[in-house]
């Protein structure tokens, strides 16, 4: 079970844009870094144990080619092997930046074209990341997707079972499964059914999948089949998060709840099972971000529309 | 963000903004023969109707509207409804067509956050046109003109994707984002919070496409189900009854979007709910906009295809109120933050010469919203009037 915690107030409200929230946990250090996306900016907030906020700052999208002022669309934290970046994404392109500087060490400018930057065409972008310095080059460009791409989810392979390393989801609610090497393999496709795929996560060679129409899907990754179907909300969802360590899984909708899921594999068939472990209602507010906080689940934050907060919550 | 997104914020709010107006000539309405000169009646009522209506459904306007682009400032937009409202006999002071653009903005916020599929966003849009047509039953070539408008809508988005439709529906929230104005209509009804949010209820239909929640089906290799079990979602939801029609004519189903404004119920709002709400509204509109020349561009390309019918002869202008008495106008007037006055755009326009050639033109057109002192307004206590004889 979890309760409500202290929430960790923003400067601007979080925009409606789904999986609005990115979480960076540094245990070491005991901070928590939040990024939320505000309009052209992303509100990047440090936070010390018991949700005691610490520092903000605001990164801007970069100007570049164009009339309008550009919209963040995304702001998340990339765990490297060596070294973690800050990815912010706008119509206008894709910036990276040292973790906990405001230096920008990337800039990579979309086509802009009919005012259709790159990746709504539905190209995957592969970034070559040295172990330091700024030398990022730009190796592939996958092509699979014909609708803009949602999301991402990644996950190093295991053992001779799962090959898959890569899952990427789209507006149609196609989902391709890739299989990383000195170039990446497309393994399979699953089909969309007429909503789009906001949200996607990779676990042991299982896809969890969210879509449009409230529904989450788990697939097995080298096959492509389906192995279970939860009817979980009432709205579209907006954001789908794991715990690794323990194969938690959070989804949330914009019917204002969220909901904690326990993965597991039946000893008997092998096959995927999924428990409802807690709801939680977040009245009045159409949700748009969640993450865990921890890879164990034990707490989890969320953001909504117009909501001025990071709602807090852990386990008791 | 959707380039597609114009049409629909236009169309609905000018569609609000109608339902607002028929109100308000409505309340204020007094029967044609026993009428003074400068009071409302019903034949005044249904000219000013028809008069915006056919200047929001004018071919040339429509074309450069359904161009694909993005969205403009709240403040461009602000600027052609206030020249919509004048497209008649009739005239608003500022704080008037405050309130007006603030009831229409939040009328509109609060269909798109409850509409159950991004796409009911059409049928919205559907009801605002199906209403728009009774108001000007008696007009058969304004008739036209939305027939024709509702032809070009059914082309455009009757084959957008649901994620089309999903990014058109983030684009209307981003534009909406933060304004939290309290309507006493919503708070009466209890569809919005005395913080000015809206209540999202957790009951009721969900939408068509979608399952009800609750339910956990477990499939084996083949494709069989082997296991289903059910979970407690916390809210409480009902299949869908039907999808609405999204043809010329039929059921919509979705309720938002029809009139819900009647004679006896006034049109009230409190300008933000605290100071903090003002203050974000304020940074948004004094902020440097380096938008400005594009968005001259835009205005005068869509108010360029307005067709205002000027009315032959001299004839008074006709004061509506949007507020309860005179005094609370007044009132409100005074307290408008200064951002809101145009001076700012004027000043950008002179620095570019071509642009500002045009726009003079168009800004000409513009009937300056002062009180002339000898103006008769409607509304006006009879002793004013009669010391100003």
């Amino acid at each position: 079970m979890y309760r409500r915690e202290r929430s960790i107030p923003l400067r601007g409200s979080a925009a409606p844009l789904c999986n609005n929230l990115s979480v960076l946990q540094l245990s070491a250090r005991k901070l928590t870094y939040f990024g939320v996306v505000h309009g052209p900016s992303a509100q990047l907030l440090s936070v010390a144990p018991e949700g005691v906020p610490l520092a903000q700052r605001q990164l801007h999208a970069k100007e570049g080619a164009g009339v309008s002022p550009p919209l963040m669309t995304q702001v998340h934290w990339c765990v490297l092997p060596f070294r973690v970046l800050l990815v912010l994404t706008s119509h206008r392109g894709i910036q990276m930046y040292e973790s906990n500087r405001n230096t920008m060490v990337y800039w990579h400018a979309l086509d802009s074209g009919d005012a259709s930057p790159g990746t709504w065409s539905g190209r995957v972008l592969v970034f070559d990341i040295p172990v330091k310095g700024p030398n990022i080059i730009l190796s592939e460009e996958l092509a699979g997707h014909q609708t803009p791409i949602t999301d991402i989810a990644t996950e190093p392979a295991q053992g001779q079972d799962c090959v898959a390393d890569m899952v990427t989801a789209d507006d149609s609610g196609l989902l391709c499964v890739w299989q990383s090497g000195p170039e990446f393999t497309l393994l399979t496709r699953i089909p969309g059914f007429g909503v789009p795929c906001p949200s996607v996560k990779l676990w042991q060679g299982i896809i969890a999948a969210g879509y449009g129409n409230g529904q989450v899907r788990l697939y097995e990754a080298a096959t492509g089949n389906l192995h279970v179907q939860i009817n979980a909300h009432a709205r579209a969802i907006c954001a789908l998060d794991l715990a690794p360590e323990v194969g938690k899984l959070l989804s949330a909708g914009e019917d204002t709840f969220v909901h904690i899921w326990k993965l597991s594999r039946s000893p008997e068939s092998g096959y995927t099972e999924v428990e409802h472990c807690h709801g939680e209602c977040v009245s009045d507010t159409q949700l748009c971000g969640a993450r865990f906080c921890d890879s164990s689940g034990s707490s989890f934050a969320v953001t909504g529309y117009d909501l001025a907060e990071i709602r807090m919550f852990s386990s008791v | 963000m959707s380039v597609r997104t114009l049409p629909l914020l236009f169309l609905n709010l000018g569609g609000e903004m109608l339902y607002i107006l028929d109100q308000r000539l409505r309340a204020q309405n007094i029967p044609g023969d026993k009428a003074r000169k400068d009071e409302w009646t019903e034949v005044d009522r249904k000219r000013v109707l028809n008069d915006i209506i056919s200047t929001m459904f004018n071919r040339k306007f429509m074309e450069e509207l359904f161009k694909p682009q993005e969205l403009y400032s709240k403040k461009a937009l602000r600027t052609v409804y206030e020249r919509l409202a004048h497209a008649s006999i009739m005239k608003l002071n500022q704080a008037s067509m405050d309130k007006l653009y603030d009831l229409m903005t939040m009328a509109f916020k609060y269909q798109v956050l409850l509409c159950p599929r991004p796409k009911d966003v059409l049928l919205v849009t559907f009801n605002h046109l199906d209403t728009i047509k009774g108001f000007i039953q008696d007009s058969p070539t304004i008739l036209q003109q939305v027939d024709e408008t509702f032809r070009q809508l059914t082309e455009i988005y009757g084959g957008l994707s649901a994620g089309e439709f999903q990014l058109i529906r983030q684009t209307l929230l981003i534009f909406f984002q933060d304004l939290h104005v309290r309507v006493s209509m919503f708070l009466k009804d209890k569809v919005q919070n005395n913080n000015g949010r809206f209540v999202l209820p957790v009951s009721g239909p969900v939408p068509w496409g979608t399952e009800v929640p609750g339910l956990i089906r477990m499939f084996n290799n083949k494709g069989e189900e082997v296991k289903r079990t059910e979970f407690k979602h916390g809210g409480n939801y009902v299949p869908a009854p039907k999808e609405g029609s999204f043809e010329l004519y039929g059921d919509r189903v979705l309720k938002l979007g029809t009139n819900m404004y009647s004679v006896n119920r006034p049109v009230e709002t409190h300008m933000s709910g605290s100071s903090k709400n003002s203050a974000s509204r304020t940074q948004e509109s004094i902020a440097p906009n380096p938008l400005a020349k594009e968005e001259l561009n835009f205005l005068a390309r869509l108010m360029g295809g307005m067709e205002i019918k000027k009315p032959s002869g001299p004839e008074p202008g006709f004061r509506l109120n949007l507020f309860t008495t005179d005094e609370e106008e007044e009132q409100a007037a005074l307290t408008r933050p200064e951002e809101l006055s145009y001076e700012v755009i004027n000043i950008q326009a002179t620095q570019d010469q071509q642009r500002s050639k045009e726009l003079a033109q168009i800004m000409g057109e513009f009937e300056i919203m002062e009180q002339p002192r000898l103006s008769t307004s409607k509304g006006d206590d009879l002793l004013t009037m009669m010391d100003e004889l």
